[in-house]
Order: C-alpha cells, then structure tokens, then sequence
C-alpha cells in the first residue's frame, strides 16, 4: 500500500471506531467520509481491496462505493 | 486622533443597579451605588486631585491628595476611598482643602528631580500635572534627606525604572498583584526607607518574577516606569485603537504614534477583551514589524536550488498566475490549493477562500486551524449547533468553579489568564487536568483544588470518568436536561458512562488520576455554583480531539452549567483569529458561517453574488494535501501567512510535500521556513500596516486599524486581489470594509456586521443579526443553535501512538509566555530574552535513569524522526513524561511528532509521541542538512545594475 492509503485505511478505521456507539456505526462512517474526505480520497479507499480495513469501516466504503 | 491620554476616573466602576444621588460643588449627580465620590465627582467632570488613585485598582487612601469636604462630616476625608451615600453634599474645592493639598505636594516634590523638560514623560506625567493643579509655586524643604541620585534599572528591555523619581503610590505595586496577578513587586522597607522592589533586593526586574505585561509601567504616575521607547523617541502625538496580532484574547491597544513611527502600544481600557490589560508580547513585542529581516520585495524562482531574484509587483503577480494557470491546464483544476492564515484578517481570509473557491475552481482551502482548533469546530457543532465558544471573558467573573484542561492559559493567553486568577482569588474554586503542573497549578495567591495530572492521551477517559460520578452519585441537573436536551440521547449517554468500566476506579490504570480525586474534581464542578469549563490544545490535539470536545460538552449540559453568565464551555483559541478564519468559510468543506459545500442552496447564493459554479464536493485538507502531492497529483499551493514547514507534524513529510510542488506561493513577513520550498514570495504586510477585522475567542469581532504605510506598499488584502485579478478574476474591492459588506452578505451570523457599526460600538459578538442585532456575548439562553442539545457517547478509543521498548516516553508540546507559534513575530524582539532555545522538560527520575543533567544536550527521537536540544529537569512533568515548545526552526521539534490526527478532523496528535531520549553531543544529521538547505534557499541575487 502506498503511504496515502495507509493513512486513509487508518482514517476509515478511526472513524468508525469512534462512532459504534451509534445506531448504525457503518451508515455513520459512510456519513462522515462523504461529508469530510475529497474524491480523490474516496476514489483510493474505493480502488482498494479492502485489506486492513474493520469490518464497519469496510461496510461504510462499501455502501459509499455503492451510492457513489 | 489628536494625543489625548486616556481617561481616569480615579477608581473603578460599581456593578450596582441601585442609584444614588448626591451633590458635589453644587451640582446633583446620580451614579450606582458603591461609586467613589472621586469617581462621582470625576463621572460629572470635576477632576479631583489625585496621585496614588486610577481606575484599574481598587482605591488604596495612600497619597492624601484628594481630600475633599462632606457636609456633617468631621476632617477631609479621601475621596477616593469614601462611597457615595444619597444626599451626601461634597465640595471638592476649598481654601483649607488647597492648603492641605499644597502641602502634600510640595513634600513630594522635595523629594523629586525637577529635571521636568528632560524627562521622558514631560508632558505626560500626573506629578507633573498634579502640581499644576494644586498650584504648588515653590518648595521650602531642603533636600538633605531625599532618595535622588538612586542607580537606574534598565535590565528589562522594553522599560527602565528609575527609583529617584518614584513617590512610592504603590500603583505598580497594586497593579502587579491586582491586574496581572503575578505580585512580583514589592514595597520593600518601611517610612523613609520605603521602596519598590522586583522581588528580592538582589533582583533586577529581568531577573525577578515580573512578566512584563506592562501594567505596571502603566500604572505609574511619574517618569519612575517607563518604555524605552518613550525614552528614546519621545512622547506620542496621535493614537489609533486596533486590535492586537497575537493570541486569540484580541487585546485591543491604543497604537500611540509619532508621525508613522510607533512609539508604544497602551492596551485601551475601553477594551471588552482585555479591559485594560495586556502581555508582554502585545505591549512590548512589535519590533518585528520594522526587523530587517523583513522582505519587502516580491521574488521568484523557478526552482528551490537557485536563488531568489527580486521583481516588480506586476512581475509577480503575472508569473504566479501563468504558473497556477500552466499547472491547472496540465495536471488539472485540482492540482491547486491554498491556505488561509488565523494570523491574517477575516477580510483577507475570505478572499483567499474565495480565490480558491472561485479562481482555481475548487476547494482545496485550509487553514491552520486543522492543526489547532479544528475538533473545536466540529465538536461544539454537533453538540450544541455552533462552531464557537459559549461566552465573553467578563462572564469568568461569575464563575464559582473553574475547569481548566489541556490550557496553560498564563503562557498562552495571558491576558485572560489575569482575569481568571482575579475570580479564583476572589475564592472561586480551580480544577486543573493537565500532564504538566502549569503555572495556574500553584501560584501566589492561586492554588487548585484539585490538579488531575493525567497521562498524555487520556482525555476522553478522564471526562467520561467524571460523567460517571455525576450521573451515578445523582448530580446531574434533570431539570436542565429535559428541558434543553434530547432526552432519548442523554438516557443513552447517561447508561454508557455509568457503565462500572467507566468508573475513575476502573480507569485509573488507564489515566494514573487517583479515583479519589477525580470524584471529588467531578462533584466539585457539579455543585460548586457555577461551572465554566476553559480549554485549549491539550484538548484538541489528540487522536480523539473531537471527542473530547464533546464530552467537555456534555458535561456542561448534564449539569445545567450553560447559557447564563458564569458558565459555558470556552476553548482558548491559539492564534488571534483562528476564530475568525474558521467562520470565513477555511475549510475545505464549509462556506462561511458553517455551511456545507454540499448544501446547493447556500452555494447557488455565493454562486450568484461570485458568478461562477461551485464545486460541491470537499476539498483536501492540509495533511491531505501533503499526501497528495506527494503522492504527484498536487501541484500548486497557495500559503498566507503561515509556516507549515515549521508548524505542521512530521517535518519530514512536509518538506517532501513542498518538495514535490511545482509551484508554492508564500505570501508572509519573512522568509519562513515553507519559503525554503517556495518559487514565489509575496511579501506580506504586518497588522499595523492594514485595515481589517480579527475574531477573537469570544466571537468578538474587532477592528484593525492601519496606523502606517505598508513597508512592502501593499496591504494583504490587495496583494491577494491582485493575485485574483492577474487570474482573470474581476475583483474590485477598494477598501476591506466592502469585503466585510460581502461576508455580511452571504453570512447569516454576521448579517449585521459592518465597518461603521464596528467604528460605532467598538467590538460586536456574533451572531449579529435580526434576532440579535447587538450581538450575542452569552449564547444558548434559551434554547441551542441546533435546538435541542445534543449528547453524544464518547467512548474512550486509545490513540494507535503507543510507547514501548524503543520509544518508551511520552512527549507532550506546547508554548512558552514570551514567544508566540512557530516564533516568526518574537524571536525577532528582545523576547528572546527569555526564551532563546526550546527545551526538553524531563523529570528527574527520567533524567537520572539516563545520566541526563540539567542544561545537557539530549537527543530526542521517535518512529517520524530525531532532533537534539538541550535538557530542563524538573518536576513540572510526571515520569514518563517529556514536554518541548516549537518556537524556534533549528530545534524542529516537529520532526519527531507523527502522521497520526483527530479521527474526525485530521487535527494532529501533537500532544502524544512515543520517544526516547537520550544524552548527544550535537545536532542530528537532519538537523544539519536542514539548516545547510536553509541558507542555501535563502539566497538572493544581486540586482543587475541598470545600463
């Protein structure tokens, strides 16, 4: 992984590790990578493979990739 | 304006509302009941004579000179310390009172150099004037027994004291413990053998406990304390009020002026910030403005290994847009950014966001508050709706309990500091959670009831452990909640934070805080009367910054300490418009006044005023932009008034984002650090060269006033609108004030700002609008910004920063009173004085454990990078523990703090690196190369010699 995606898989990780104690922890992350990061940031985490993310932060770039 | 000094009513004013009336020399007066008659008589515009009196201290009855007469009363009492009673009859002037006066003044002036016409406050001196007005025409004593002829000190750099002209009023003195707070001075003996004293008698003031705010120069009446500049140029002979550059408390000042030069900067006692007050960097520390080291020339290069070559304006201004245009057309609109500055002005701010906004098409715009107060932002917004603090400083006055966490507020906000150690000697009650033991820790006069000196990172648990004490030992304010909350919310907060893991026994391991002592911290807070929480970066610049935020906000509504005076949750704002330059629409993902980018109703108005489409989309933030040039695709950027390189975490990687750009543009007063990448300098304008408004932590929105002709002959604001217009843009703006009239605009929370009402009442709070077209000094009266306050579940998240075998200390940062941010503005005064060089702070076990001594030159290294400096041993830090300020380039400490940031932010973890320290002989590799490349950077041709 490039230096660039490692700090976007560990910002994903934070995020949503921040925010399980919502109703949906994985909506909430989707919520705030949308309302925060720039495209090309979610072009990278979207391209990426998924390896090292948490299962909710995977949820969240799922469902964002998905709407996107 | 004309000269005038500043008005003294002799003693303070009462906050009473009853009224009492009375009669002096014949004429009725009303004024609130605890009024001197000396501010009475003063207030109707009889000025009674007076020596040891002034309205920034309590009166004191020392100098006998404003005697006055009262009807039924037997004898002359003082004026000044006698209140107004209703229907009391005075007479201020009688032959028996101007006898008793003549005579009091001519014992002082027996014992006075009458070397008036060269005395540097001829003029402006109330012995002087105090004389006249008593008429004293001769003296009968004969000097054999007088204290002239005394050696002067001038060991401070910024003001002499000379005791032959001193009367002993013990203005400087009063004013010492009164105003600042620091009691440093001293009267020293007794009768005859009376003197003022920094200290101990074998002090100086430079090597005494005086901090140089000022207040005591001052405070003098005579010659006896006075500014060297005052001794060197001259008394002033104009005045403008503006706002001081420094810290977030926006202290505002009189510039007190002779022709364009300086002479000195007196804080305004009209002031809502500061009342009167001030620090030693805002007094004293201006000298930057007219340093040689200013660049005053706009250069260009067009590559960081040659040297920089001095060009036109128009020069300029056309390459840097050919450049920004080429690196648009190849790489694309995207390639391009910029950054706003908390040290420049909202006009000058807003227009760099717009230029990015508009101009480059994008919105890759950020500002130094990503690395400050950026979690400030984002917490308060989702808790209570506004991205801002809740009150005015005159609300500490009401305080009962004071939280300070993570803020060291004697060093960084001094000014508000005094105000806030005025109420706790007062007898309001202190809690400090901090690693280290500040100054406010234990003071003269000061001590906190309870210091929870935490472990570096552990905030969130802390806050969480003190919502369990309140929530499960029945203190929480139910009332309050159902009313002003969402109830669902705070059940489901309250059920998280009883939970027995968040119990201060529980956490304990987690934070080192004795659970003991946090529970009597928490119950203190929740029933001591009124509660008001103050922050500062030890908040903010963590891995979970936001989080804490919001706890902080939590507890305030758990426990009703919102929404009046003396309460409130207060972040303590680095730099003197970080408020400011948030509000302006900084951040990548939000126009001004906090509105998202992707909101199409708030962009199609900007879009209709700018006339050009918006991008929906958020822009990169700093660290994002970093990453992204290194990584090729970021090109461009546009820098004001900031020094990212020596700022920002991890230097390494800063340089090698600067590195890898085709294109920096640094617009500032000095060749910075981030200038050493830089291919174009524009050079910047200080505050006393501009017009504009700051911001300050209160929401107060300020005037600055130019007060001389920008060196450079530009003001910011145009080199940023000539930027714009050699773009293409047609910007037009013939004065910041039309700016301001724009912002207003399209603001909400500023509808009701403009130059002229700013001229008019002096200062404004936001909101200003129709519901509140005064301002808003107190916010959430009645009701939340978001409507019902929000709690939020805050669980504690350990940062990903962790210590061990290698790197088994923690390294915590921070600043020092007399130096400011990256240190720019005061390592270029006598500030050094006290701060030539950043050290490490270690405590004495860590020290020994590592054959470390005081004053040895140490390495300092974690997983980003190593630097050298030289040790401090001291107890102000727990074991385990290590502390540094970031004031000076050659130490770049920076070097060794991390990638890692606020999980909703990206605001940097500067108060958590793992490191190990460890004794050296000298700099780092890095530290070498830098300092090499550095010089190398700075070249500047010579000019060509004209044919």
């Amino acid at each position: 992984m490039s230096s660039t995606l490692d700090n976007l898989v560990r910002m994903a990780n934070q995020i949503a590790a921040n925010l399980q104690h919502e109703p949906d922890p994985a909506a909430a992350t989707a919520e705030h990578i949308h309302l925060f990061w720039d495209p090309r940031m979610k072009r990278m985490i979207f391209d990426h493979d998924g390896t090292g993310l948490s299962p909710d932060a995977a949820k969240a770039i799922a469902a964002l990739k998905a709407s996107a | 304006m004309t000269y005038q000094p500043q008005a003294d009513f002799g003693t303070p004013a009462s906050r009473s509302d009853e009224q009492v009336t009375l009669t002096i020399d014949g004429r009725e007066v009303t004024v609130p009941a605890g009024t001197s008659v000396m501010r009475a008589a003063s207030e109707q515009g009889t000025s009674i004579p007076k020596l040891c009196a002034t309205d920034s201290l309590a009166s004191f009855g020392s100098c006998r000179l404003c005697l006055v007469e009262i009807e039924g009363r037997r004898g002359t009492p003082a004026s000044c310390t006698t209140p107004v009673e209703p229907g009391m009859v005075v007479k201020t002037q009688t032959p028996h009172l101007a006898k008793l006066r003549k005579g009091v003044m001519e014992l002082y002036i027996s014992d006075h150099p009458l070397d008036c016409l060269t005395c540097a406050a001829n003029g402006d001196c109330e012995l002087q004037d105090q004389a006249g007005a008593v008429g004293l025409r001769d003296v009968r004593y004969a000097a054999d027994a007088t204290h002239l002829g005394q050696t002067k000190d001038h060991s401070n750099p910024y003001f002499d004291f000379d005791p032959s002209k001193c009367i002993v009023c013990s203005r400087c003195v009063r004013a010492c413990d009164e105003v600042q707070g620091t009691l440093a001075l001293t009267v020293q003996g007794r009768g005859f053998g009376s003197k003022i004293s920094a200290g101990l008698s074998s002090d100086n003031f430079l090597g005494s406990e005086c901090v140089s705010c000022g207040a005591c120069v001052q405070a003098c009446p005579t010659a006896t304390l006075v500014e060297k500049k005052v001794v060197e140029i001259g008394t002033p002979e104009r005045s403008v009020v503006t706002t001081c550059a420094y810290c977030g408390v926006g202290c505002t000042f009189r510039a007190e002026m002779r022709g364009e030069q300086l002479v000195r900067m007196v804080p305004w006692k009209d002031g809502k910030a500061n009342r009167g007050h001030s620090c030693v960097k805002g007094r004293f520390a201006w000298g930057y403005a007219q340093h040689q080291d200013r660049i005053l020339k706009p250069m260009i290069r067009a590559s960081i290994d040659q040297p920089w070559r001095e060009v036109e304006w128009d020069e300029a201004f056309a390459y840097a847009a050919s450049e920004l245009k080429r690196i648009s057309a190849k790489y694309g609109k995207h390639a391009l950014g910029g950054i706003t500055s908390s040290r420049c002005t909202n006009e000058e701010t807003f227009l760099v966001q717009k230029l990015v906004r508009a101009g480059f098409g994008n919105n890759n715009v950020d500002t130094c508050a990503r690395v400050c107060h950026s979690p400030t932002g984002y917490g308060l917004k989702t808790t209570f709706g506004t991205s801002a603090g809740t009150q005015d400083f005159d609300s500490v006055e009401d305080s009962d309990v004071i939280l300070v966490i993570g803020a060291n507020p004697t060093d960084g906000h001094p000014v508000f500091a005094s105000r806030m150690k005025k109420r706790l000697r007062q007898g309001a009650k202190l809690i400090v959670i901090d690693p280290r033991r500040t100054d406010l820790v234990r003071s003269p006069h000061i001590e906190a009831q309870h210091h929870l000196a935490l472990r570096p990172g552990t905030n969130v648990a802390v806050l969480t452990a003190i919502a369990h004490t309140i929530v499960t030992e029945g203190l929480v304010d139910e009332a309050f909640v159902r009313e002003r909350c969402d109830w669902d919310e705070y059940r489901e907060w309250a059920d998280f934070v009883s939970q027995a893991r968040n119990s201060p026994e529980m956490l304990e391991p987690v934070t080192q805080v004795p659970a003991a002592e946090l529970r009597a911290a928490a119950r203190l807070y929740a029933t001591g009367g009124n509660g008001a929480i103050y922050y500062g970066l030890g908040v903010t610049e963590h891995s979970q910054g936001s989080s804490t935020v919001m706890a902080i906000a939590n507890l305030a509504m758990a426990t009703g300490n919102i929404g009046r005076r003396g309460v409130g949750v207060n972040p303590l704002r680095g730099q003197n418009n970080v408020q400011g330059a948030c509000d302006m629409g900084s951040f990548p993902h939000e126009l001004s006044g906090y509105r998202h980018i992707s909101d199409g109703e708030t962009r199609r108005l900007f879009e209709g005023e700018w006339g050009v489409p918006l991008d929906p989309e958020p822009g990169l933030r700093i660290p994002n932009m970093l990453d992204a040039a290194t990584d090729g695709v970021f090109k461009a950027l546009y820098v004001q008034g900031e020094d990212i390189l020596q700022s920002d975490p991890n230097t390494k990687h800063v340089a090698a984002g600067l590195a890898a750009m085709e294109c920096v543009i640094v617009h500032d007063l000095f060749l910075n650090e981030t200038a050493n990448y830089a291919h174009i300098f524009l050079p910047g304008s200080t505050f006393l060269e501009k017009n504009g408004t700051f911001t300050n932590a209160e929401r107060r929105i300020q005037p600055v006033r130019k007060v001389m002709t920008p060196l450079n002959g530009l003001e910011d604001w145009e080199v940023t609108q000539e930027l714009a217009r050699a773009m293409g843009l047609d910007w037009n703006y013939a004065h910041p004030s039309e700016i301001m009239d724009e912002i207003a605009r399209l603001t909400p929370s500023f509808k009701g700002v403009s130059f002229d009402r700013l001229d008019q009442e002096g200062s404004l709070q936001w909101p200003v609008n129709d519901a509140a077209p005064d301002g808003s000094p107190i916010m959430h009266i009645d009701g939340f910004v978001r409507g019902k306050g929000k709690f939020v579940v805050t669980d504690y998240v350990p940062t990903d920063e962790k210590t061990g075998p290698r790197f088994p200390l923690l390294l915590t940062t921070g600043r020092i009173l007399s130096q400011y941010n990256v240190g720019a503005q005061t390592r270029r005064t006598d500030n050094v004085l006290w701060h030539e060089e950043d050290l490490l702070e270690i405590h004495p076990v860590d020290a020994e454990d590592r054959g470390i001594k005081d004053g040895d030159w140490v390495k300092l290294a974690s997983r980003a990078g190593e630097t050298t400096l030289r040790a401090t041993v001291t107890e102000r830090v727990a074991p385990g523990v290590v502390y540094t300020t970031f004031h000076h380039p050659l130490t770049q400490a920076n070097v060794v703090t991390t990638d890692y940031s606020d999980w909703a932010t990206n605001c940097p973890e500067y108060k958590v690196t793992a490191v190990q320290i460890s004794p050296s002989n000298g700099p780092t590799d890095w530290q070498e190369d830098y300092e090499a490349q550095a010089r190398r950077s700075r070249r500047i041709a010579e000019a060509e010699a004209a044919e």
